[in-house]
């Protein structure tokens, strides 16, 4: 039982990161931008909020205050992230640019600032920016010391701030987008942002904020992808915006069924990583190296699924073409 | 109070290359319909849009009961309580009909949706004026008619008093015609002002107080339509005398080109076939018109015909050689020409330049291209010819992206690359869908000019006008059959309608 609920544990901390940005990426293209730039802006929500974390430590406010820290490093994740992503709203909607390129851009510029800035604080090689451990929430720390059991190890194994912080961002995100105004405005810019136009919408606008937005969750789905990996930020963030694009893309761009294909994946993902510990799961002991088989199951998994279910999945309709008001 | 609602004073307008609107003046009276008459490329539609805030004029003023209003955004002119449907309907597909007349003028709570209010306004708008529609249908799954009433229902949702209808009934059925004509009248009767574009010359006979007409951009002038009449009206549109009757010779049919046995198509939609075992000939020096009411199988029957679809059995065969299973190159070389239903889907492609897109069918021949180079001054000089023979006009010559490009003279792009190619069998569907009189008859004539010329000529047709005028026979199509075979000259209309809404039937199926 302790397996399982371990299972079931890291399969949660690992589905929220996927949870985080591909929800953004589903307001970005909701508005009509492809956002391929979600590794980026992770690695420089990461960046930015584990330095944070990092300073808290250092000046003794973190070990005081310690998921008040966390909640200012989640918000400056965010923050950070909507920064970075300005760059390719800019690029995208006023300069009108291929925004596959323009994401891959800033994919790319996001590792390099990060390996320098963390270098330049900790000094030469200093290259991984280590987790405070005040940062967990464990059963003692959260009033409930001695809980027991199936679902307090379940719970506690490793629970941080962004697990709830990400399951509220969910239930507000499938709000906005479909019970307020700004949602349905945002929708109308990805599928025909001639017809939201010819109503008075500011289409520029309305993608400005689908950026943004994705922007901040990717920010905090970088922090939330960092203290999952548990070994500190090392300027990276191992392809989980990729992955959470097919996340986006399996989740067929609705809030619920994304949040279900996270799920999925960050199972498959786990399972890999116990595969050792399953004792009904083949070994493969006669393949040198077969550790990496069960490895491979996410994507291999994922695959599979897009393809099944790649006849029902719909796209935003204007996704990917700049507005251009004049055009007929 | 001024006797006008809307006055457009002096309105100019240029685009890279055209004036689109030179010094136009339209007034518009409270509670009348006004017709704005024009060929494509006329200037109706930019005209239009300068008035809904699309477009800002370069010069000239716009008055709202007397006062200089500035209109220079959708939301501007909706302020003053002007809507407008547009031609191609701003709907977004995947929404319900709710959400797309809500939008952009949404009821809301501290930023969340009220939509119980605004469909119980929704539900009261559609009842009063006899607009059906179904609130929580989504846009892609309802027909081209309740579209456009969804598309009313905006503008009446919004209060609007000045409405603005673009080619409205250019997709709209017969009897979805004369709902729209009351619907309209209905409104005028209110006390709202309406401004009906159109090249439709009978439909502003039937419906409208007076009509303003523009020619190449120009004001032609504005006239009472009870001192009027259909020729006057298409004269001041065309600058000249129009045909409304095809003229041509006794038709004399020669050998066999093309000849369908037993072809049937199965359908995308649904389980059942589309076209059921439909055979027919069409002979040399012939025009064979396929007739019927949309959606009963001839796009299904041409798209099998031309290649774009696989046909489930019989067989297709042009100058008897079997080219069922052909592809679409072969049969194109072997003597078929298509002229497509849907220009912009399958005739052009609308971002390549106006020479590209003449010679798509043949850049690969020896004249046009060495080594897999395509050649650039052939295919301009090869363009240059095609522009100048069939009058296709343009912002920059050949080098014109089609998009940019008037409906009408798209189509004449296509009519150019189609029968330049001298084949013997000329498939046109739908040839003037959209198309203003002027173009109509130059497209008519075209027709029977390949007639003539000795090539068979397949055409297929919803308007029942050019049924009569140009065929030398007629096929009705109803459910994927063809159920009755025509002379033109001893059939009326009534008859024919009887046959394609399906009440009556031909057994004997075999037409020769």
């Amino acid at each position: 039982m302790n397996i399982l609920a371990d299972i079931l544990s890291a399969t949660l901390l690992f589905a929220v990161p996927l949870l985080l940005v591909a929800l953004g990426g589903m307001f970005s293209e909701r508005s009509g931008i492809i956002n391929i730039a979600l590794e980026g802006i992770m690695v420089i929500g990461a960046l930015i909020s584990t330095l944070l974390l990092r300073a808290f430590d250092l000046s003794g406010f973190g070990p005081a205050n310690p998921q008040l820290a966390v909640l200012i490093a989640v918000l400056a994740a965010g923050l950070s992230g909507m920064l970075y992503s300005l760059l390719l709203a800019f690029a995208s909607i006023n300069l009108k640019a291929d925004q596959t390129i323009g994401g891959t851009a800033l994919n790319m510029l996001a590792p390099a600032f990060a390996v320098v800035l963390t270098w330049a604080i900790q000094g030469q090689g200093n290259t991984t920016i280590l987790i405070p451990g005040w940062v967990r929430i464990t059963a003692e720390n959260a009033g409930l010391a001695g809980a027991e059991g199936f679902f307090a190890r379940l719970v506690f194994k490793s629970l941080y701030l962004t697990t709830p912080i990400a399951l509220v961002l969910m239930a507000v995100s499938s709000f906005i987008m479909y019970k307020t105004r700004l949602g349905l405005r945002l929708r109308s810019c990805g599928e025909h942002p001639q017809a939201a136009d010819s109503v008075g919408i500011n289409v520029y606008r309305m993608r400005y904020i689908g950026v943004l937005i994705s922007g901040f969750l990717g920010g905090v789905g970088g922090l939330a992808f960092t203290l999952a990996a548990g070994s500190g930020f090392q300027s990276q963030v191992a392809g989980y915006g990729f992955l959470a694009l097919a996340v986006m893309i399996f989740g067929n761009w609705k809030p619920l069924n994304i949040f279900g294909a996270a799920l999925f994946f960050a199972f498959f993902k786990i399972i890999g990583s116990y595969s050792g510990s399953i004792p009904f799961l083949p070994d493969f002991k006669e393949i040198r190296s077969s550790e990496y088989i069960y490895l491979m199951l996410p994507y291999i998994v994922t695959m599979i699924v897009l393809i099944l279910t790649s006849k029902k999945s719909r796209a935003p309709k204007a996704e990917g073409i700049p507005y251009d008001k004049g055009a007929r | 109070m001024s006797e006008y609602i809307i006055e457009m004073l002096n309105i100019t307008k240029s685009f890279p290359g055209i004036k689109a609107n030179d010094d136009i003046t339209l007034r518009l009276r409270k509670g009348e319909i006004h017709a704005l008459l024009g060929e494509n490329g006329a200037g109706k539609s930019t005209l239009m849009s300068v008035l809904f805030g699309l477009y800002q004029p370069d010069s000239g003023t716009i008055l709202k009961d007397g006062a200089p209003v500035k209109i220079s955004s959708p939301n501007d002119a909706n302020a003053l309580h002007i809507g407008m449907v547009h031609q191609h309907f701003k709907l977004v597909e995947v929404f319900t009909v709710l959400d797309n007349i809500i939008l952009g003028a949404e009821k809301t709570r501290w930023g969340v949706l009220r939509k119980d209010e605004a469909r119980r306004r929704v539900v009261e708008l559609s009842e009063r004026y006899g607009l059906k529609v179904d609130p929580d249908a989504r846009i892609e799954d309802i027909s081209v008619g309740m579209q456009q009433r969804v598309e009313i229902l905006k503008m009446l949702y919004r209060d609007n008093e000045i409405l603005i209808f673009d080619e409205p009934t250019a997709v709209l059925t017969p009897q979805e015609i004369d709902e729209l004509m009351e619907v309209m009248r209905g409104f005028a009767r209110e006390g709202k002002s309406i401004l009906f574009i159109t090249h439709k010359l009978a439909e502003i006979m039937k419906v409208a107080d007076r009509c303003t007409v523009l020619r190449k951009g120009r004001l032609i002038g504005t006239v009472d339509i009870a001192d009027t009449s259909r020729e006057k009206l298409s004269r001041m549109m065309v600058g000249r005398d129009i045909s409304f009757n095809v003229e041509k010779k006794e038709s004399a049919p020669g050998e066999k080109v093309l000849e369908v046995e037993g072809l049937t198509v199965p359908s995308r939609l649904h389980k059942k076939n589309a076209v059921k075992n439909v055979s027919f000939t069409v002979r040399r020096g012939e025009i064979v018109c396929l007739a019927g009411i949309e959606g009963n199988g001839q796009t299904e029957f041409v798209q099998a015909l031309t290649g774009l679809e696989k046909a489930g059995s019989g067989s297709i065969r042009l100058k008897g050689r079997e080219m069922t299973d052909m592809p679409i190159r072969e049969r194109s070389r072997l003597g078929m020409s298509h002229i497509p239903e849907d220009r912009h889907k399958f005739g052009l492609v609308l971002d390549f330049t106006l020479e590209e897109n003449l010679v798509l069918q043949r850049y690969w021949e020896e004249q046009f291209q060495h080594c897999g180079h395509i050649l650039r001054r052939p295919v301009r000089e090869y363009a240059q010819r095609l522009i100048e023979q069939y009058d296709v006009r343009s912002g920059q010559g050949a080098q014109t992206i089609v998009r940019s490009m008037s409906g009408g003279n798209q189509q004449k792009a296509i009519i150019a690359r189609e029968m330049d190619k001298e084949a013997d069998l000329l498939v046109a569907v739908q040839p003037t869908r959209g198309l203003d009189v002027g173009a109509i008859e130059y497209i008519h004539r075209q027709i029977v000019a390949q007639r003539d010329a000795g090539k068979a000529v397949l055409l297929v047709s919803l308007e029942l006008d050019e049924v009569m005028d140009v065929s030398d026979r007629i096929l009705v199509m109803y459910e994927g059959e063809i159920v009755g075979e025509f002379d033109p000259r001893k059939v009326s209309v009534q008859e024919l309608g009887l046959y394609m809404a399906g009440a009556k039937r031909d057994d004997k199926k075999e037409a020769v």
